[in-house]
């Protein structure tokens, strides 16, 4: 063992006190990022189980497992966990709550202990959900369109609701905590415009929380209301409108994608930077375009209901409306893609799920120009298309950022380093597994399956039988890294402060950080990303060989 | 030796509200809850949503004018709140799109969608 082998710092936040207690009582936001991460990844593997029954039952063109009914309860359980208890969460609770302080070189969040109230209202929630899961579920949907789910649904819709409604405070509290931090608690030097983009991603995302969240509470709460007590808000027999609940209702979840999907966008933008060697092409734009994705993600969601009974000038608008997100969106892929242009690039395991981001968030956005078009929409909705177009966002995109990010920072989160060889593989099967699920869906989607539906047409079973298996391809690509980053955790190679030799604060300080998490705040006297330039004579010439 | 947050230089003391403000906010509200279900027992035809609506806007600018200290705050947090209205106003607009533009068809139930549907056919 080499002598200049990096030293773990022997007091760190992971061993400055010990016992269960140090942990659910932390006020440190590093320990309630991963109080976050150990939540969110239970309920990841619940929700990819049903996942995983949904494609097994789907082998089959009369179903090969349940009842149509459990069927029913499976898809919507897999959507609700996965929704409001993965992805929501994923990126901003875990890795924005870790990385935050560390990047705007702060001690800690500005309000810790709502940070950890917002832990606890989250894990209440997600109590609520796995009762109703466990005592029987819930078949309306993740959607709980009514009247369905206020009059006719027999299932535990009032205990969903309620885990959606208390997890959803936790995302208000995490919100108004990231933006007064990213506010007040910059260290000197740090001006908005030399913030990772990365925060300007999580600010644009508390954005978001904090003014879209409060509308599905009162959406759920209104609900239970009406199923409960009977009152007239949607049941059109008693003076509602259905219809109001989804203007409600999308009001907050299509922002809710762009909940999921900005975050990953940040960290994509670290990730491309750290392994291009190379400063973002167009700073400014790209940290714009996360704040125009966050404003524009608030006036699109009449694109959800162009089939359900929306009026048609309605619809037009919200056509016109929904194309405009595609204009910053496109921004960040054409400057991530410049970024990499000429850009000395490595191919270590998060750059390997950047990539894959990119292409899969590339397909993703553009089929949803498919389905903001009112005529080709009467076609696809309600059909596989519409759940191969969303999964390429909101799995081939904002999973893959977060798996990305997560092996990015892992050696910062724990000091270790994982086997990159497995990483890369896994990173690999999780690509492969990912299109061989979903490409079929779209196909199948066009052909005419609809979504929802325990039984289909013989002719289907092919496409079905191709996504099942890449499903099972893509569950084991998703166990590997179970693995190995646990095994790392002790017995992984010491990291030392930067293994990346990345740019950013939290990469000046040790790995794991102190409790404190800087000696010294920082006082920040460069732009961000500031790599050195590469020498032009690195470049290969027109021959493509490189001129010495 | 951390500052005490009392000898920073842009250190401004919260603005104490006088107790007999938020008892008069108090009595207000109260009031106004009186008035909506006293208001709720007349049939104002057409005008019952919008006397209810105006008297629940009342209360909720009290709120946030003396229990939220609007009032007392300025700058940052006046666009906070002007942003969260702003807000508002998207879904209540963009949903009125919809709701007053959409064609309104009274579809019958039951038996009488049944000759409804055979009186326009034959």
């Amino acid at each position: 063992m080499s002598t200049e082998a990096p030293a773990e710092p022997a007091v760190n936040y992971l061993n400055a006190s010990y016992g269960i207690k140090s942990w659910l009582l932390t006020l440190d936001h590093k320990r309630i990022g991963l109080l976050y991460l150990a939540t969110i990844t239970l309920m990841f593997v619940v929700g990819g189980l049903a996942a995983t029954l949904m494609r097994l039952h789907l082998v089959e063109p009369q179903g090969a497992l349940f009842e149509p009914e459990t069927y029913n309860k499976m898809f919507s359980s897999h959507g609700i966990i996965m929704v409001f208890f993965f992805l929501i969460p994923s990126i901003p609770a875990t890795l924005g709550n870790f990385c935050i302080p560390l990047m705007i070189g702060a001690r800690d969040v500005a309000f810790p202990r709502l940070n950890l109230m917002s832990w606890y209202l989250f894990v209440t929630g997600c109590a609520f959900v796995l009762y109703d899961t466990i005592s029987g579920g819930v078949d309306t949907g993740w959607t709980f369109y009514p009247p369905y789910s206020s009059l006719y649904a027999q299932s535990h819709v009032v205990a969903a609701a309620l885990g959606i409604f208390i997890a959803g405070f936790s995302s208000i509290l995490t919100g108004l905590n990231f933006i007064v931090t990213i506010h007040k608690m910059r260290a000197p030097g740090m001006t908005w415009f030399r913030l990772p983009l990365f925060i300007w991603a999580l600010y644009a995302t508390s954005l978001i929380f904090v003014l879209g969240t409060p509308v599905i509470a009162v959406t759920v709460f209104l609900l239970g209301l009406e199923r409960l007590l009977h009152v007239g808000i949607f049941d059109p027999a008693v003076g509602g409108d259905p219809l109001l609940f989804q203007h409600m209702f999308w009001f907050y979840s299509h922002p809710a994608v762009y909940i999921m999907i900005l975050p990953g966008m940040g960290v994509i933008s670290e990730l491309i930077t750290a392994f291009s060697r190379k400063k973002i092409f167009g700073y400014s734009f790209v940290a714009f375009s996360s704040l125009s994705i966050a404003v524009i993600s608030f006036i699109v969601w009449g694109h959800h209901m162009f089939v359900t009974g929306q009026a048609l000038y309605a619809g037009l608008v919200f056509s016109v409306l929904s194309f405009l997100v595609a204009i910053p969106s496109a921004v960040k892929v054409f400057n991530w893609t410049a970024t990499l242009y000429r850009g000395s690039i490595s191919y270590e395991a998060p750059m390997l799920y950047a990539l894959g981001f990119i292409g899969l968030f590339t397909i993703g956005g553009l089929t949803g120009l498919f389905l903001a078009s009112l005529a080709t929409d009467v076609h696809l909705n309600g059909t596989y298309f519409i759940v191969a177009h969303f999964h390429y966002i909101m799995v081939g995109g904002a999973v893959m950022a977060y798996l990305g990010g997560i092996h990015f920072w892992w050696p910062k989160i724990c000091g270790r380093l994982y086997p990159d060889m497995w990483a890369r593989i896994s990173a690999a099967i999780i690509f492969i597994g990912f299109n061989l699920t979903f490409f079929p869906q779209f196909m199948l989607g066009y052909l005419g399956m609809p979504r929802r539906y325990a039984v289909y047409a013989p002719e289907f079973q092919v496409l079905n039988v191709l996504s099942s298996a890449g499903a099972s391809i893509l569950g084991i690509g998703y166990v590997i890294p179970l693995v190995y980053l646990i095994w790392s955790m002790r017995y992984g190679p010491i990291a030392g402060p930067n293994p990346w030799k990345a740019k950013g604060l939290e990469w000046t300080i040790p790995s794991p950080p102190p409790t404190e998490n800087f000696e010294e705040i920082p006082i920040v006297t460069e732009d961000a990303y500031n790599y050195p330039a590469i020498e032009p004579h690195a470049y290969p010439d027109s021959q493509g060989v490189a001129s010495v | 030796m951390v500052e005490h947050p009392e000898q920073a230089a842009d250190y401004h003391p919260p603005h104490i509200v006088p107790v007999p403000i938020y008892v008069a906010v108090f009595v207000a509200l109260i009031i106004f809850t009186a008035l909506t279900t006293g208001i709720a027992y007349i049939d104002l035809g057409k005008w019952n949503t919008v006397v209810a609506l105006v008297i629940a806007v009342c209360k909720m600018v009290l709120v946030v004018l003396f229990f939220m200290h609007v009032k007392y705050s300025k700058g940052l947090t006046r666009i906070v709140i002007l942003g969260a209205f702003f807000w508002l106003g998207i879904m209540i607009t963009l949903t009125c799109s919809d709701e007053l533009t959409r064609h309104w068809e009274i579809v019958p139930q039951g038996w009488s969608a049944g000759m409804h549907i055979a009186r326009q056919l034959f």
